[in-house]
């Protein structure tokens, strides 16, 4: 059979590499990491998990260390764990992959491949080449409820969900504590915008049960819910009310009445893979990243400094560092599916 | 050569061979555009597709849905009707079959596994072509809206049982849990190595023979059967089917059940063959896909196998492109399909006077 | 004597479609001011040499001179503005637009509409009484009748200042009566100087009202004569090119038992319109009944629930003593296989699938048929054998049970159909417009083998719009007008005048001719 080009450049590049290796030993692997990234088949511009991943993560990286990371987008199932192998035989890693529906993939990958460096964002996989990096939502969620009762007038507060998944339930979850943990009295509007993927990406309904639920009295929406808290945002701005921001700092959005972002530092989860694998040092295993890693936290920029008061930002910063020194507990929905709050929770779907 | 089989020739080969190459060029303009060298481009789309035994493998893994796809629009085309809703039917077969799996002992030998899944894939894909085509027949609902609309309703359906029913407990993705072992189609890197080849892993499954046993099955219908020729004869002159005695009403059930039967297979190579469980958006693409490859492949078997292959072959170089450049999305590779299909489809008859003038000229002298 | 002035000539004009001469060195001279008949057999190169002279196609070589000057047409604007106009076969009228927006289409003259229709109203009034053509300029295609439609295609031509106009098969869509009135606007035309070209295939009409007349055959002119010094039989004889037999000889045979049998039937189509209203006769063994009218006036409907078709709204139909009402239809497939056959009216759109091959289209209603295939699949090698068998005993050529359909001519697409239909040995015939777009020499070797399968004890029920062809093949003839029954006739004691009479429904129905 004929041999392409670029069949050649391949063999040869990896000859090479096994070459540098055997000459320059151990302390100057820096140069030889080959890091990728797996998005979500939601594309790596989806304005919220994927795009952090990207700016927060790719770009950081490749300004930092000079290094390309080698970025694939799905198309559809089958080329999730068709990338992840390719990815892997060709000598790439640490390889991210973003998103908890890539968790089967990641595994039958890591499975063919046991000498490669996989992480999974949002997900669990025991393999003991997989990193695992999930995020504490609750904890930050907690820690804009507080900030959301203090900030309401009217007494209710709302909560709008993408898919309607445990993960999401967290979120919800944390925010009724923290709201709770401010003012007992509050009332937590939830909803939920879809069961499928599509609810990450429906600003049109999103900002209908924005309008809904501040009709019936909120004044505060938190949105974990993708691209459709574009419509939340909008929604809120228009009717005058405030809006909580989710994964990255969302606060430039609708600058003025966006109070706060929960921030997922999920760039910074991937840029740390990396950096570790450059470093020598990456491990697999489970690392639960909650505010005391820095891996969520809440957002105050210019955007949102004058609406929030000193007296909040001390009160905040002082419940962050109660949940980090263990002097608060925050509930964990995923750990048993329910939510320690003893009110009803109206999700209508 | 006489020149209606000059003309005849002109149709079924030149001028899809034409077509696709002119979508070629107009792709290679657009990477030209975007600064991609077209010649590389080209390299690695066909040695991504067919330089090596695991990227052949994805292509013709992916040709099977097409097949399956292709198959099914063009028996509805020869009868006469337009089935947009491959897609639904595929999505829904893919339930029949996941649905028959999971009521069959998991202990149940393969031997019963494999056309049993099959039959719930051919079942499941024919009711749900069925409603449209009762409404056609009856109802006088045009059969192109009704399977337009039932491709949604599938979606929703399927999004139901998959969150609702058949979700794995505690898994947050929409899909069930794995199919008893006994169910799964063999790979054929497996099924090779029995064989003494070993081969690279893929995931080409024995699903293809599958498509390729339909593909026959349904030659031997159109052009070999009473049944098939009740539905030429409907498809190319409904007047002269009921002269005939033929009643196109029954015709039209009877079309579009084997029509989305056969859409139904999909699930078989992707659920049986490869997934293994059934999961959410499995389908995507393939039924549209479908219509397009049953156009170039003239609705005939033969034809309906070489543009499967050749939409295989986009979809394996593609992803390749898209992996080896970095300047190349994934997006382009939808512009690509995009012109494919736009030349082979809307304007497959572009070259036609020119390409008769030059090959099948009118004889001035004899 | 002066040479006369020729309106157009047409000097050794030469087309070819692949190895065809469709026009081999073709001359015609029409004189100004007269009529001029050309008549030839379908395929004869009349058409041809028509869509040459309008600027259709262009010739392969050859002259022609409008008016003396001589010309090339690029396309049918050049020739329309040298003076021709055409009235087509099939009327080039938008249905929903009025007389008058018809008649300026293509020539509006400005943005503005009402100024250019304000003049054209003008010209259209001149115009109509000039030559007698009288028409609602308001009135809507649609609303009009089929004479009355060619009448506006006239005023459109002249109207775009047509000197010569060329009429194809004219009188085909007619009444005999309409036909009449054709012909008188033919002469007032004449007398204000105009020249016509009537192409027809009706020996009757070119005695009737040409001054000259061409013949055509096979791609040639074989004759320019004068009409007057001629006969039908001549001009059949020159047109087919061997002694031809207008009058069918059939002696006269006893009839046999009512096979079929009609009683008060009536049929309503989709729209809740009565197609068919209480309709009843008989047709025994060894008859032919003919059904007499002008086009849709009830015959399809009555071929299509005969055969089975469309179904019976009221009354019932006997066939070979199966009843069939309403509440009792018979399919098709099940007529066919009590033994009757059925010949439909539009062999394009029902007797054959023109992209099927003659061997597919040679069991079009007969696949279930256990004698060639089996339960679900197909004999194609036998059908294939049969085909030519059937194409053999019927003449179709080219004799290749491969070729499609679409690539046979008028003439053998219907005797491959005719094959198929009498071979079956029917006891019922059903046959529509057997001869519509037939050449003659097909004419006469179809209405043979009709009269074979009457003299052979088939009862068979024949609808044409021919007059001369229900007249010479009948033996008793029923005339429909607008869905009933206008009048029943002795074939024998008919003339076209009287049933020219009833198919206007304007005939005395009490004294109705019918012997028996």
């Amino acid at each position: 059979m004929k041999y392409t080009l670029l069949g050649k450049v391949i063999k040869q590049s990896g000859l090479l590499l096994v070459a540098g290796s055997m000459l320059l030993g151990v302390t100057t692997l820096q140069a030889e990491i080959k890091p990728a990234v797996v998005y979500d088949t939601a594309g790596k511009f989806d304005k919220s998990f994927n795009e952090a991943v990207f700016r927060n993560g790719v770009l950081k990286f490749k300004a930092d260390t000079g290094i390309r990371v080698t970025e694939i987008e799905p198309t559809n199932s089958t080329q999730r764990e068709q990338s992840l192998k390719k990815l892997a035989k060709r000598g790439h890693g640490p390889i991210v992959a973003v998103g908890f529906s890539m968790a089967s993939a990641i595994e039958s990958a890591a499975k063919a491949y046991p000498d490669t460096h996989f992480t999974i964002i949002d997900m669990v996989v025991g393999l003991p080449n997989v990193q695992s990096v999930v995020f504490k939502e609750h904890e930050g969620s907690f820690l804009v409820g507080v900030l959301a009762a203090m900030k309401s007038e009217t007494g209710v507060v709302g909560f709008v969900g993408g898919m309607d998944i445990p993960l999401i339930r967290r979120f919800a979850c944390g925010y009724e504590q923290g709201a709770k943990y401010q003012n007992n009295n509050i009332e937590i509007l939830q909803n939920m915008t879809g069961s499928t993927g599509a609810a990450w990406n429906n600003p049109t309904k999103g900002g209908e049960l924005t309008r809904s639920q501040i009709e019936a009295g909120a004044d505060v929406v938190y949105a974990a819910a993708g691209g459709t808290g574009i419509g939340v945002y909008q929604a809120a701005a228009d009717l005058g009310k405030y809006a909580i921001g989710v994964d990255s700092n969302q606060n430039y959005m609708q600058p003025g009445t966006m109070l706060t972002s929960m921030v997922k530092r999920v760039g910074d989860a991937s840029y740390n893979s990396w950096q570790a694998g450059l470093d020598g040092n990456w491990k697999a295993g489970f690392q639960a990243l909650g505010l005391a890693e820095g891996g969520v936290d809440w957002a105050l920029d210019e955007h949102n400094r004058e609406l929030v008061t000193a007296a909040m930002e001390a009160r905040v910063n002082d419940v962050k560092a109660k949940i980090i020194a263990g002097d608060i507990t925050v509930h964990d929905y995923m750990s048993d599916n329910t939510c320690a709050a003893p009110q009803g929770i109206n999700f209508s779907n | 050569m006489n020149r209606d089989t000059r003309i005849n020739w002109i149709n079924r080969l030149i001028l899809p061979v034409l077509n696709v190459l002119t979508a070629f060029a107009a792709t290679a303009i657009i990477f030209v555009i975007i600064g991609v060298d077209p010649i590389e481009a080209a390299e690695i789309l066909l040695y991504g597709a067919f330089g090596y035994q695991e990227g052949l493998g994805y292509t013709l893994y992916y040709a099977t849905n097409f097949i399956f796809t292709g198959l099914a629009v063009a028996v509805a085309f020869n009868a006469g009707l337009f089935n947009i809703g491959g897609e639904g039917q595929a999505y829904i077969g893919g339930l029949g079959t996941a649905l028959i799996i999971f009521a069959i002992d998991p202990n149940t030998s393969a031997w019963i596994f494999i056309p049993a899944s099959i039959l719930g894939g051919l079942l499941f894909g024919a009711l749900w072509a069925l409603v449209p085509a009762y409404l056609q027949a009856y109802r006088g609902s045009h059969i192109v809206i009704t399977t337009i609309m039932f491709n949604f309703l599938a979606s929703s359906l399927m999004v139901y049982m998959l969150v609702n029913v058949l979700r794995e407990p505690g898994n947050m993705s929409p899909e069930s849990q794995l199919f008893p072992q006994n169910s799964w189609f063999p790979f054929i890197h497996d099924l090779s190595t029995n064989f003494g080849f070993v081969m690279e892993e893929s995931p080409l499954n024995v699903s293809l023979f599958v498509a390729l046993f339909f593909a026959v099955i349904v030659w031997i219908l159109i052009w070999h059967t009473r049944l098939g020729y009740s539905l030429r004869a409907t498809g190319l002159n409904s007047e002269a089917a009921i002269y005939a005695g033929i009643k196109p009403k029954r015709i039209i059930l009877i079309t579009m059940c084997i029509s989305g039967a056969l859409a139904g297979l999909v699930g078989i190579n992707e659920l049986v063959g490869y997934q293994h469980r059934i999961i959410m958006d499995f389908h995507f693409g393939y039924g549209f896909g479908g219509i397009a490859v049953a156009l170039m492949g003239r609705n005939h078997p033969i034809g309906i196998i070489i543009a499967a292959l050749l939409f295989g072959v986009l979809y394996q170089g593609g992803a390749e492109l898209a992996f080896e450049l970095s300047n190349i999305s994934r997006d382009i590779v939808v512009v690509m399909q995009g012109l494919i299909i736009l030349f082979c489809g809307a304007l497959q008859y572009m070259y036609k006077p020119w390409v008769i003038n030059a090959l099948a000229p009118i004889q001035k002298e004899s | 004597m002066n040479k006369p002035q020729y309106a157009i000539e047409l000097v050794d004009i030469n087309k070819r479609f692949g190895a065809v001469y469709a026009n081999n060195k073709v001359c015609l001279n029409v004189e100004e001011g007269t009529i001029h008949g050309i008549i030839g057999e379908n395929g004869a190169g009349k058409s041809t040499l028509m869509s040459i002279l309008y600027g259709f196609y262009q010739a392969d070589s050859g002259l022609i001179k409008v008016f003396g000057n001589s010309l090339q047409f690029k396309d049918s604007h050049e020739a329309i503005s040298s003076g021709i106009g055409m009235v087509h076969q099939h009327f080039m009228l938008v249905d929903n637009f009025t007389v008058l927006e018809n008649v300026i289409l293509g020539t509006e003259g400005g943005a503005l509409l009402h100024e250019g229709l304000r003049e054209a109203r003008k010209e259209l009034t001149r115009l109509g009484q000039e030559y007698g053509l009288k028409v609602d300029l308001d009135a809507t295609i649609e609303s009009l009748s089929v004479g009355s439609q060619q009448r506006v295609e006239i005023l459109k031509a002249l109207y775009k200042g047509a000197k010569i106009l060329i009429f194809d098969e004219p009188t085909g869509v007619l009444t005999p009566q309409e036909a009449q009135d054709l012909f008188r606007i033919f002469s007032a035309l004449k007398n204000e100087g105009v020249t016509i070209i009537l192409i027809t295939h009706k020996l009757h009409e070119i005695i009737h009202i040409t001054d000259n007349v061409s013949v055509m055959r096979a791609g040639k002119m074989v004759a320019q004569k004068v009409t007057s010094k001629t006969d039908r039989e001549d001009l059949a004889e020159l047109m087919v090119g061997r002694k031809v037999l207008l009058q069918v000889d059939k002696e006269d045979k006893d009839k046999g038992e009512v096979l079929l049998k009609v009683n008060k039937l009536s049929v309503l189509d989709e729209n809740n319109i009565f197609r068919l209203k209480d309709v009843s006769f008989e047709v025994h063994a060894g008859e032919v009944v003919g059904i007499a009218g002008v086009s849709g006036n009830g015959q399809s409907a009555l071929l299509k629930v005969l055969s089975g078709i469309s179904n019976i709204t009221q009354g019932s139909v006997e066939i070979l003593g199966q009843k069939m009402d309403s509440k009792n239809p018979i399919f098709p497939d099940k007529l066919r296989e009590l033994g009757l056959s059925h010949v439909p009216e539009d062999r394009l759109r029902m007797g054959l699938i023109s992209e099927f091959s003659a061997s597919e289209n040679s069991i079009i209603g007969y696949h279930n048929d256990k004698q060639i295939n089996g339960r679900f699949i197909m004999n194609n090698a036998k059908v294939r054998n049969e085909c030519a068998k059937l194409m053999e005993g019927f003449d179709v050529r080219p004799a290749d049970p491969d070729l499609k359909s679409s690539n046979f001519s008028g003439g053998n697409q219907q005797k491959l159909i005719l094959a198929r239909e009498f071979n079956r040995n029917p006891k019922i015939l059903l046959i529509g417009q057997p001869t519509r777009g037939v050449d003659i020499g097909a004419i006469e070797f179809i209405h043979k083998r009709i009269i074979e399968m009457r003299n052979s004890g088939k009862a068979v029920l024949l609808v044409s719009v021919e007059l001369d062809e229900i007249m010479s093949i009948s033996d008793r003839i029923i005339v429909l007008c607008d869905g009933h029954i206008s009048g029943r006739v002795d074939a024998k004691s008919a003339d076209e005048r009287t049933l020219g009479l009833m198919m206007a429904n304007a005939y005395d129905t009490t004294n109705n001719l019918e012997s028996n």
